[in-house]
């Protein structure tokens, strides 16, 4: 079965984003008053599985072993399909 | 003895590399693309600096992924020396065979300008040459640099005697001013547990003939190939 996985990876709470930190300043330059802002990267990936729970299993593989870095990464699973 | 230095698509300072070890050194060396893989025993692998797949992901995620890993994690358990510089340093830590990683500096910029280093550990195969505390000039060019372990593992890192290099300023002081990328303890140079393989930032081989303003680079390649002829 075909299934759509969305991997949601960010940093870990406390982890430094000099990413995020520019854009909140630019955004508040912009006029927006900005309490906090985080940045995320966004995997939306189609994959053959037999259930809903392999296609998890091969997500979390994936995270593992290449998309997240364990040190300073989190990281979220969604499976549709 | 025979170096060889791994080129990946991207890498660019491999040639570099490749003529400080045959041309100012005067040791053999082989070129080896990475789809080549090491096809005989060598005493030491470098991993050059450049952007291997552009930095996709994370500077060196996709090619620690590459077979010819497999065989440079083969090398260093052999106990071969593992030498990755800048792109090869963020390369080893994303394969594990140092712990931590090299990511964006905390002033999310490319910085390329020279540094002081001062030297942790003088008993190291890439280090016999300095003394411990020696303050060396070395050229820095990264954008993701900034060393982040957990605190556990910077603490073995420190009670092993594994931290080689920390950014110091002229005299030695380890201080936050000359920390240009905001590494944890200003590291920029750690060695694996069994110590034969160093990942750093600064370019040693950018700092290897007096008329680059530098010799203090050499002398990491000038250790590597006392410790290899030591061994032999």
């Amino acid at each position: 079965m075909k299934f759509d996985v969305t991997i949601t990876i960010s940093l870990k709470e406390g982890m430094l984003d000099p990413e995020a930190s520019a854009i909140k300043n630019a955004i508040t330059n912009l006029g927006y008053p900005t309490e906090s802002l985080r940045t995320a990267r966004l995997f939306r990936i189609r994959l053959d599985a037999n259930d809903r729970e392999a296609a998890k299993a091969m997500a979390q593989k994936m995270c593992e072993r290449l998309l997240a870095n364990p040190v300073i990464h989190r990281y979220e699973i969604e499976v549709a399909g | 003895m025979r170096f060889a230095v791994i080129q990946f698509g991207g890498s660019n300072c491999d040639r570099d590399v490749q003529y400080v070890l045959s041309d100012v050194c005067g040791v053999d060396v082989d070129l080896v693309w990475y789809k080549e893989r090491l096809l005989r025993p060598y005493d030491a692998v470098v991993l050059p600096g450049g952007f291997s797949y552009g930095d996709y992901l994370r500077a060196g995620a996709i090619a620690a992924r590459t077979p010819i890993m497999d065989d440079v994690t083969r090398h260093a358990a052999g106990g071969a020396l593992v030498l990755g510089i800048c792109n090869g340093a963020q390369i080893l830590a994303e394969t594990g065979l140092v712990p931590g990683v090299f990511t964006i500096n905390a002033y999310p910029k490319f910085i390329c300008r020279w540094v002081h280093v001062r030297v942790e550990n003088a008993a190291s195969p890439f280090t016999s040459e300095f003394q411990k505390g020696d303050v060396i000039r070395i050229p820095i060019a990264h954008a993701e640099g900034r060393y982040v372990a957990t605190a556990d593992a910077v603490g073995s890192l420190n009670t092993g005697d594994r931290i080689a290099f920390r950014f110091c300023d002229n005299k030695g002081s380890i201080t936050d001013e000359a920390n240009p990328n905001g590494a944890a303890e200003n590291i920029t140079g750690v060695l694996s547990k069994t110590g034969n393989v160093l990942a750093m930032m600064p370019h040693p081989e950018r700092a290897s003939e007096a008329v680059l303003g530098s010799t203090d680079g050499k002398k990491i390649f000038d250790s590597m190939i006392h410790h290899i002829e030591q061994k032999a």
